[in-house]
């Protein structure tokens, strides 16, 4: 387990206990963290799972893949801390991740 | 006023695959998408990705499936009503009467929601002032290229269409072409293109920027642009597109007095019949105990659901399960001679 802070557009956080080897997606997901549609099923194939990370973690987190980035150009408001949160997979490196969730996904 | 059996939602895969079911049985039905071409997901988000768990299929991409869908449909005469989102579903006695964006209407018994996540829309500027300029001076695709001659035009966007519409648009308008960031991942010749037309003043290139704010009261008189260092430009345009790709939104759906569970509509494991007696759920889009979003699981919710469709277009008869191995009456309707 790995503790994942979300933070949601209404500045409410969420800290969570995601098993490891989910991806933060599935943590919000499976925890009824509102925000993240996840539309389809974390194929990284639309862009509605976006998160922006805290900038300390940009550097911590794998790097982006192939396509992530072209996603990203379809999601709403993306900045340079954005990522799709279906990419980023849990483990012990990531405890104390926080993420938050904007204001929508499309 | 169009009859049928049975009224399909969604052209994607579980939709195909339900119109062979419902064929087979001896129903009639037609098809509605809100996309331009059949395939729902599979050809609108991952036409060349692998997919690996469709039974007795190792390996295809979604096109491919999408392919062999309707190359499976070829016995039957299937009517396609595409780039047509259906609107609304009255209840007119034993019949619904389905009306689509395009004022087709259906009387049908049955409807059979096949929708995955929804119907696909265009994703649009983040600032609130744009929707009053949408569809005026504002536009997430082009119908008419005439009304942008001799008029400044901003394109956003890093993909083909945005691309391609910035060089054909140079043409005759003073184009701006706006993106986020400095890769474009259109195709490589149009990106070359752009980058020549951007050295002869063609266009002109503004990457790392997003757009900020809209400026006029009914007409667009100029932008702001934000850059990813919070440096504001001013652009003068006239008229303003957006290509950010295609998002799903369950649209109208939700107002058709089914019990919808985040965005899932909730269905029994008999029929997939809704709350609403003849109007059934499939695929992505309906939720049960145990739902798995494959797209096997759409092929058998379909086929139970086509089975289901049988009783209330043919209240006389009687349904008779038959196999295609030996039913001389399913062999007749598949075209093929039986021995």
């Amino acid at each position: 387990m790995t503790k994942i802070t979300y933070v949601t557009h209404d500045s409410k956080t969420h800290e969570i206990d995601v098993q490891n080897g989910l991806t933060v997606m599935e943590g919000a997901v499976q925890n009824d963290i509102p925000g993240i549609d996840a539309d389809c099923g974390g194929g990284m194939a639309c862009a509605t799972c976006h998160v922006y990370v805290k900038e300390e973690w940009l550097d911590k987190l794998p790097k982006k893949e192939d396509g992530e980035e072209d996603m990203l150009d379809m999601a709403f408001e993306p900045k340079k801390n954005s990522r799709l949160s279906c990419q980023l997979i849990v483990s012990d490196d990531l405890e104390g991740l926080t993420v938050d969730i904007p204001s929508k996904q499309a | 006023m169009n009859k049928t059996d049975a009224l399909i939602i969604g052209a994607g895969p579980t939709g195909l695959f339900t119109a062979h079911q419902l064929k087979l049985i001896g129903l009639d039905c037609e098809i509605v998408d809100n996309l331009d071409k059949i395939g729902g997901q599979c050809i609108e988000l991952y036409p060349d990705k692998p997919i690996y768990d469709i039974p007795a299929v190792p390996e295809c991409t979604g096109e491919e499936l999408t392919n062999n869908l309707i190359n499976q449909l070829k016995p039957f005469d299937i009517k396609f009503h595409l780039s047509e989102r259906v609107d609304e579903v009255k209840k007119d006695s034993d019949k619904w009467i389905v009306k689509t964006s395009k004022g087709k209407t259906f009387s049908t018994p049955n409807v059979i929601i096949a929708g995955g996540v929804g119907s696909f829309e265009p994703r649009k500027f983040a600032p609130k002032e744009c929707e009053k300029f949408e569809n005026k001076s504002l536009f997430y695709s082009v119908k008419d290229k005439k009304i942008f001659e001799g008029k400044a035009v901003t394109i956003f966007g890093g993909g083909d269409s945005a691309l391609d519409w910035a060089v054909e648009l140079s043409k005759n308008s003073k184009v701006n072409l706006v993106h986020r960031r400095d890769e474009f991942r259109g195709a490589q010749a149009t990106v070359d293109q752009v980058k020549e037309l951007e050295k002869s003043g063609k266009i002109n290139v503004f990457t790392k920027f997003q757009l900020n704010k809209v400026n006029g009261s009914n007409e667009i008189e100029s932008i702001d642009i934000k850059h990813d260092n919070n440096e504001i430009k001013n652009i003068e345009t006239d008229y303003l597109l957006g290509f950010f790709g295609l998002i799903m939104q369950l649209g109208p759906i939700a107002n058709w007095g089914l019990n919808i569970d985040k965005k899932t509509i909730q269905v029994d494991t008999e029929k997939f019949e809704t709350n609403q007696k003849g109007i059934y759920a499939i695929g992505d889009i309906c939720t049960y105990p145990g739902k798995l979003k494959l797209i096997l699981s759409g092929f058998h919710e379909g086929a139970l659901a086509a089975r289901a469709c049988f009783k209330l277009a043919r209240p006389n008869e009687k349904y008779r399960f038959e196999f295609t191995t030996t039913s001389s009456n399913l062999l007749k309707r598949l075209g093929k001679k039986s021995d």
